[in-house]
């Protein structure tokens, strides 16, 4: 079924009869040429491109839990590809023309949002970096622009510019940049596979590999073993254990990042908003909720929840950087699984297993790579060779010395 | 205006009247009073407007659970959206809004949806905006963004304070109605710290709002009593007017207390709020449950409440919600609402009872076997349609309507763990898991024990565990005689309607429909009915309307409740201020000041500061006549390279290293050698991180045979040392070395210049000749007699020396350098000269230290030594990292002089595109020389050692600038070294 | 979350800072191990959901570093030690 307003008209008249299942239930088959493990955005993408530009047939996605349950239904929803690294900006640039032609593409209004990023700037030596990254940005194809305070003051007065502890020098901006409904991607995806005659397994858990030779044969499954040709894996939080299956310690650890949002507000910030000299950055929602967000808890975990200091931690970031939120209140927060890799940038390979190839370790950058990884993984998947925007993304970038280390950190997961 | 609604009896001061406006229109109440509580004593129902429909609102509760009577409290800077009245308590001079609509409540312009909603059904924005493609930010969305929202900021600086705070206790108790009283009271009186938390400000739950006797009192005099006794006991603390919004790991909890919101403005000197983190060994959840209502068609106008509620504002506030009101129910809790209020003389016109047997209440008309079907009323309930057991359908006029579909309990807490609620179905509802978070006990309604007596007792006995668990004997108690009538309740989720709109999520305007419509589009697990509706998504988080949404769900899918998903929910319990979770660190105060020991001095000097880290350090020191910071930089640079200058460089990170091991130590944490270095010296060092990228660079001196110090950048001065303790106890746990770190004990000054020496000697009491200290030395000194420590180490390039004195003599000290250089016209300089001279010397610092480069991209790859396991050491020679053609560190400057440099530039070869495959590296950071005349920078470029006088292009593009430049040796000014060794 | 300090008894777990999984004690040796040990040392992890041991550092406290025993699914604590101690018995010395 088409989507369109035409279609709305139509069903609204007659009762809303007409509307049929976004997507099938089907019972797992024996077997599929391709088995993505995890229905998250990127497994429901990666099978969505596998089925549409690769034109693969007998694809599976096998889902634990509910489709789009994962980190893809509990981001901060920000689109951006402001990287300052030659491995990583061609990707995300990518992935930001993907997303401003996606939702034609499948069909499904995701409302992808170019409101516009702004990373604030306290420093001179943050302006430079900034110089430095816009530069990077501008020389790959992506727009960037440099503010000054002024520039900011006129965006957004209320901000805090004559008591900050850290004042405000400008900012680096990216108007192409923005928000996109997060589930929505998940369901858009979802649909546009089912269409093509991907299976969507839910309530599904991968529960070993059964690997001969060095060879997949297929995984098993809460739901009984699959036999496969091609197993993908994009299951970021999980990917240590899924991995485990087939003997691979990973370069990841799971760490717990918090996101908040407030209750609903009348307009008040257009676009998404970093600051510079604290751990919070917030978007406001097209239902007026303060999206926002800031460091990791720090810790290993799985408990997808974590502790009041890190709560408390954003907040007098937000408070330091806007005094007039004072009044509006924290409505919910909630924790997801992060596969926080050892330079912070992503893995998209093959693995010593002939047939298993790997999709993770997006640390908090997932939401945004998701076509890109999608569509990279998929090429990856039917051509067993890299997409142009993804060939840095190897396992043995760390054995080679070829790290992509954004902010400098080193193998220590918890400060990228 | 009189209170029309206002009726005998209640827990407020008649005596009391308080003023108060909302929309511009002045009413009075009564201390005591809630703001909802107030106005409906005014005869005014209608209080908000609907998130979608904008549909005219009540409020349905009388607590926290409120989806409906939201507004804006207050104006100015202190206006505070969304804020419930049900739980405002009512203060004189009361000012609130309504929210949400335009122009005015009673007429909104936005209703225009409310006519449309057929277009408007669940998920129809994903069906289509997608045409033409540019046209959803430019046209749709923003129209979409102008509607969103419920109440709005002012955008000005909140202007109250916040504070935070620690509580311990042996037993926190959240909520104190029967149950959270009796585990107080009981704990309380056994010894044990016990805190007892209440979201209202006033104690005694549901004891309140009932008719129910407690012993021989009434339940709200039982309570005040109970109340009184514990308020006595030294070892318990009440907090009323506190919520408990979250439980975290390991028995902490975040609390909130309101302690001026009850007042105009916060008493001089008390914040607005305080947010707590609450340490406790066990507590008892106590948070009673929270009514649900029953879906009907057309269930949203004002005055249709839950039944639990509109006795509540009889009983406790002494409000009839309507002089005319009917019940409509499916258990027996629901009937107290109709005796209740008929006892008070309300007009009770009818019970509609869905069920079929059960007791019939006497002297009220009990409809059983029947159902509400419809309302009307634009702005208020004005009727009821009632279908009896046999499908005769009447209308009733009733202002008021209470529906009981029965009581969940209020789980929230204990799936803060993310444990799973369980269901039971002789509750019609689920209760807490086994596995709710350790230490956290629910008791009373919380557990599903309904009943007074199941809720004193159930406190009782969870108090009397805890005080036997924590060692504290056996309890004793007695439980007064209460009810405890049994739960008798026929589950009926919602009656139903071909084509009429039934409110399960009232705020978000979410309808028996939309969750059917879910359904169809195969949205049918839990949490995709959640997304996709946007079901219990609003501020009050589902608490009235989870269940309901997922009882219709179950009922489409064939399954039971249980089976359809549970429901849980995440922190906070009920929206906490982003103030209170800022408390102090806000403006200024948002991180300390670390301040030099120059810092004084400086001030009087009239130095501008600029921040670098949490230190403020001088940046400049602006003379007369100085109008442009150029012109003090310049000044700054060229006296000192001229004569001598003098900078506070005390924030650099400072550790003393002693022990017989201490040079075995230093030689493992450095890539370069540091044990064979003599005593009374100083060596440059770098030291690595395991992944082989430079972590950090600084001089270390040895001080003795086993004594170092080693001194790191300020940036790095706390990351540094807490290394090196990982080095010394995880890895190397026998080595003799201790460390310590002694940034704040020493006060250090550079004294760099060729008249460096000149002053020093002035200053300090030993010769200090070159021959008696020579370049590199490092030793104990005195000045005046005082302890003191001299390094000849230079950042400069010049002749330059650093002194170290305790930090409470470095005031005197900068004032005592300062006098002895009068006579070499020495300067003050700050950070910005300093940045000048380190570059035009050629030293690596800030953003060319970047974590992301190693000594061979500095030009420093001879320091690491080969011959020794020294951290990084062995990952530094990855294939990767030590490409012929990788990055290295150059000078850089403009073929034309006059052109100006700018940092973040991109190398470009000549006639190359901008584009990402010419990237040949960027320039790290530039400054104008005074002494070159002509603007300076260092640059990592590919290959760069040998492209030094190769003519390429620093490019710009955020500026549109193209610069011709040369490539140079990063070291611009005496490339041998002269001048240091002077 | 609270660690019980073995020297200073329950802290609250915001004094300290976290490192990662205490398997970094064990360091090769960086003059007879390769490359690829060091690899494995430096980048791979087990990341278990579970029981994890891993290292803590007191900075807002009394500097030591600590072996916590912690469930990473539910948080739980169920042992903390001295690093110096675990890195001892596991033959670490000078």
């Amino acid at each position: 079924m088409r989507y369109s307003a035409l279609r709305i008209l139509k069903e609204a008249l007659t009762g809303h009869k007409g509307w049929t299942p976004a997507w099938r239930d089907p019972e797992p088959q024996k077997a599929y040429d391709y088995i993505i493990v995890g229905g998250g955005g990127h497994g429901l993408a990666t099978a969505y491109y596998l089925a549409k530009e690769f034109r693969q047939a007998r694809i599976a996605v096998l889902e634990k839990g509910y489709l789009g349950g994962g980190n893809v239904g509990r981001n901060t929803t920000i689109i951006r590809s402001n990287y300052l690294l030659a491995g990583n900006e061609p990707f995300y640039e990518f992935s930001l023309k993907l997303w401003e032609g996606l939702e034609q593409d499948f069909n499904y209004n995701a409302m992808v949002s170019q409101r516009g990023i702004i990373n604030l700037l306290h420093t001179d030596a943050a302006r430079d970096a900034a110089t430095r990254r816009g530069n990077a940005m501008m020389l790959h194809g992506a727009d960037a622009e440099l503010l000054n305070r002024d520039q900011v003051y006129a965006m957004y007065p209320w901000l805090n510019f004559d008591n900050a502890r850290f004042p405000i020098k400008g900012a680096l901006m990216q108007r192409r940049g923005g928000t996109v409904r997060h589930d929505a991607v998940a369901w858009g995806y979802a649909r546009g596979a089912d269409m093509r005659g991907v299976d969507l397994i839910q309530n599904c858990e991968v529960t070993g590999m059964r690997i001969e030779n060095g060879r997949i044969l297929g995984v098993e499954t809460s739901r009984g073993f699959i036999g496969a040709k091609k197993v993908g894996v994009a299951v970021a939080g999980s990917s240590s254990k899924v991995m485990a299956y087939a003997g691979m310690r990973l370069p990841i650890e799971s760490h717990v990042l918090q996101a908040f949002v407030s209750e609903g507000l009348k307009p008040l910030i257009d676009g998404v908003m970093t600051f510079g000299a604290g751990h919070f950055y917030v978007s406001q929602s097209d239902k007026g909720g303060l999206v926002f967000g800031g460091d990791i808890d720090g810790y290993n975990s799985y408990a997808q929840r974590g502790n009041l200091p890190v709560i408390e931690d954003v907040i007098e970031g937000g408070m330091a950087l806007m005094p007039a939120i004072g009044r509006a209140r924290l409505l919910r927060t909630w924790g997801g699984i992060m596969d926080m890799s050892m330079d912070g940038s992503p893995i998209i390979d093959k693995t010593p297993v002939d047939g298993l190839y790997f999709n993770g370790g997006w640390c908090y950058g997932g939401f945004k790579a998701t076509p890109a990884s999608g569509w990279c993984f998929a090429h990856l998947l039917a051509k067993d060779e890299p997409h142009k925007t993804a060939t840095a993304y190897r396992f043995d970038r760390f054995l080679r010395g070829a790290m992509i280390d954004e902010k400098g950190q080193g193998a220590s997961p918890n400060l990228h | 205006m009189s209170q029309t609604n206002r009726i005998s009896g209640g827990q407020i001061d008649r005596s009391k009247s308080l003023r108060f406006t909302f929309d511009g229109v002045t009413y009075s109440g009564h201390a005591g009073d809630t703001l909802a509580s107030a106005l409906l004593a005014n005869g005014v129902r209608l209080m908000g407007r609907s998130f979608k429909y904008h549909r005219p609102r009540g409020p349905i509760s009388a607590g926290s659970e409120e989806p409906n009577a939201l507004v804006e409290l207050r104006s100015g800077a202190r206006q505070e959206p969304n804020t419930r009245a049900t739980v405002v308590e009512l203060f004189d001079g009361l000012v609130a809004q309504s929210q949400n609509r335009w122009p005015s409540l009673s007429f909104d312009a936005m209703a225009i949806n409310d006519r449309f909603n057929t277009f408007f059904t669940a998920g129809f924005y994903y069906k289509t905006f997608m045409w033409p493609a540019a046209f959803w930010e430019k046209v749709y969305e923003p129209i979409i963004r102008r509607a969103a929202g419920l109440g709005s900021l002012s955008r000005l600086e909140d202007p109250d304070d916040y504070d935070k705070g620690f509580l311990h206790c042996d037993l926190l108790v959240i909520g104190a109605g029967p149950s959270g009283l009796m585990a107080a009271l009981t704990a309380g009186r056994a010894g044990l710290r016990v805190i007892l938390a209440d979201e209202d400000f006033r104690m005694g739950g549901r004891l309140n709002a009932e008719t129910l006797g407690v012993g021989d009192q009434s339940g709200a005099d039982w309570a005040a009593g109970v109340v009184a006794e514990l308020a006595s006991l030294p070892n318990v603390r009440m907090m009323p007017r506190t919520t408990v919004y979250g439980a975290f790991d390991h028995g902490i909890y975040g609390a909130v207390e309101r302690v001026s919101d009850h007042l105009p403005v916060p008493m001089a000197g008390k914040p607005r709020q305080t947010a707590w983190r609450i340490y406790t060994k066990r507590a008892i959840l106590a948070a009673g449950a929270i009514e649900r209502p029953i879906p009907f068609e057309n269930n949203d106008r004002p005055g249709i409440m839950l039944a639990g509620a509109l006795r509540a504002y009889a009983n406790r506030w002494g409000v009839a919600a309507g002089r005319r009101v009917a019940v409509f129910t499916n258990n027996d809790d629901g009937l107290r609402t109709a005796t209740d209020l008929q006892v008070k003389g309300v007009d009770v016109v009818a019970v509609i009872d869905t069920r079929s047997g059960g007791p019939l209440l006497a002297g009220i008309r009990h409809l059983q076997g029947a159902e509400v079907i419809d309302s009307r009323g634009r702005l208020g309930l004005t009727e009821i349609t009632v279908r009896s057991a046999k499908g005769a359908v009447e209308t009733l006029r009733v202002e008021a309507l209470g529906v009981s579909g029965g009581w969940n309990p209020n789980v929230s807490l204990t799936s803060h763990h993310r444990s799973r609620p369980i269901w039971r179905d002789d509750l019609a509802a689920f209760v807490p898991a086994s596995d709710a978070p350790a230490g956290l006990i629910p008791v009373g309604a919380a557990m599903g024990d309904l009943s007074t007596h199941a809720a004193l007792r159930g406190g009782a006995e969870a108090a009397a565990q805890v005080v036997a668990d924590l060692g504290h004997g056996s309890a004793r108690y007695d439980l007064p005689k209460a009810e405890d009538a049994p739960v008798a309740i026929t589950p009926h989720w919602y009656v139903k309607s071909d084509k009429g709109r039934a409110w399960i999520d009232q705020q978000n305007d979410v309808t028996v429909k939309d969750v059917k419509l879910a359904h169809q589009e195969n949205f049918t697990s839990v949490e995709h009915l959640k997304r996709y509706t946007t079901l219990g998504m609003a501020t009050d988080q589902g608490k009235t309307g989870n269940v309901l949404g997922m009882a219709v769900m179950a009922e489409l899918t064939g399954k039971s409740i249980p089976q359809t998903g549970t429901t849980i929910y995440r922190p906070p319990y009920t929206p906490v201020s982003l103030g209170a979770l800022g408390g102090r660190s806000r403006g200024k105060d948002f991180k300390p000041f670390r301040l030099t020991p120059s810092h004084k001095w400086a001030s009087e000097q009239g130095a501008i500061f600029v921040e670098v880290g949490m230190w403020l350090r001088t940046q400049w020191l602006p003379r007369k006549g100085e109008t442009e910071w150029r012109q003090s930089v310049d000044r700054e640079v060229l006296a000192t390279r001229k004569s001598v200058g003098i900078c506070d460089v005390t924030t650099l990170g400072k550790i003393d290293i002693q022990g017989t091991d201490a040079g075995a130590f230093l030689d493992r944490v450095y890539a370069n050698t540091f044990s064979t270095l003599a005593v009374g010296k100083c060596r440059y060092g770098l030291m690595l991180r395991e992944d082989g990228m430079v972590f950090d660079d600084g001089t270390t001196a040895r001080m003795g045979p086993s004594e170092y110090v080693m001194t790191t950048t300020t940036a790095n001065a706390v990351t540094v040392f807490r290394h090196l303790e990982y080095c010394r106890q995880c890895l190397w746990p026998d080595l003799d070395v201790q460390i310590i770190s002694t940034t704040e004990a020493w006060a250090q000054y550079s004294v760099a210049g060729p008249n460096a020496r000149k002053l020093l000697q002035k200053i300090v009491d030993q010769d200090i000749s070159d021959a008696a200290f020579p370049y590199m030395g490092a030793g104990e000194i005195t000045v005046g007699g005082l302890r003191a420590r001299l390094f000849r180490i230079s950042f400069s390039g010049e002749l330059a020396y650093e002194i170290a004195v305790p930090t409470r003599y470095g005031d005197a000290m900068i004032r005592a350098l300062v006098e002895a250089g009068r006579e070499f016209d020495a300067v003050v300089y700050g950070t910005e000269a300093l940045g000048v001279m380190r570059i035009e010397k050629g030293h690596v610092a800030g953003n060319a230290l970047n974590g992301q480069s190693t000594a061979l991209n500095m030009g420093l790859g001879k320091m690491v030594s080969r011959k020794k396991d020294a951290i990084g050491v062995l990952m530094s020679q990855r294939t990767e990292l030590v490409r012929e053609d990788g990055l290295r560190l150059v000078g850089v400057k403009p073929v034309n002089p006059a052109e100006p440099l700018k940092a973040g530039s991109h190398f470009l070869k000549t006639g190359a595109a901008a584009t990402a495959e010419h990237d040949d590296g960027w320039l790290t950071s530039m400054v104008y020389s005074p002494h070159l005349g002509h603007h300076i920078a260092l640059g990592y470029l590919k290959n760069g050692t040998a492209r030094i006088g190769e003519r390429m292009r620093a490019v710009n593009l955020l500026a549109g600038t193209d610069t011709e430049i040369e490539i140079v040796s990063p070291h611009f000014i005496d490339p041998e070294g002269e001048r240091l060794r002077a | 979350m609270i660690i019980n300090h073995p020297i200073l008894g329950p802290r609250d777990a915001q004094e300290f800072v976290y490192l990662g999984d205490a398997a970094l004690i064990d360091r090769p040796d960086g003059l007879t191990a390769g490359n690829e040990a060091f690899h494995d040392y430096v980048y791979l992890r087990d990341n278990p959901a579970g029981v994890h041991r891993e290292l803590w550092y007191h900075e807002q406290g009394d500097r030591s570093w600590l072996v916590v025993t912690r469930n990473t699914v539910t948080h739980e604590i169920t042992g903390v030690e001295l690093a110096r101690d675990v890195a001892r018995s596991r033959g670490r010395s000078k």
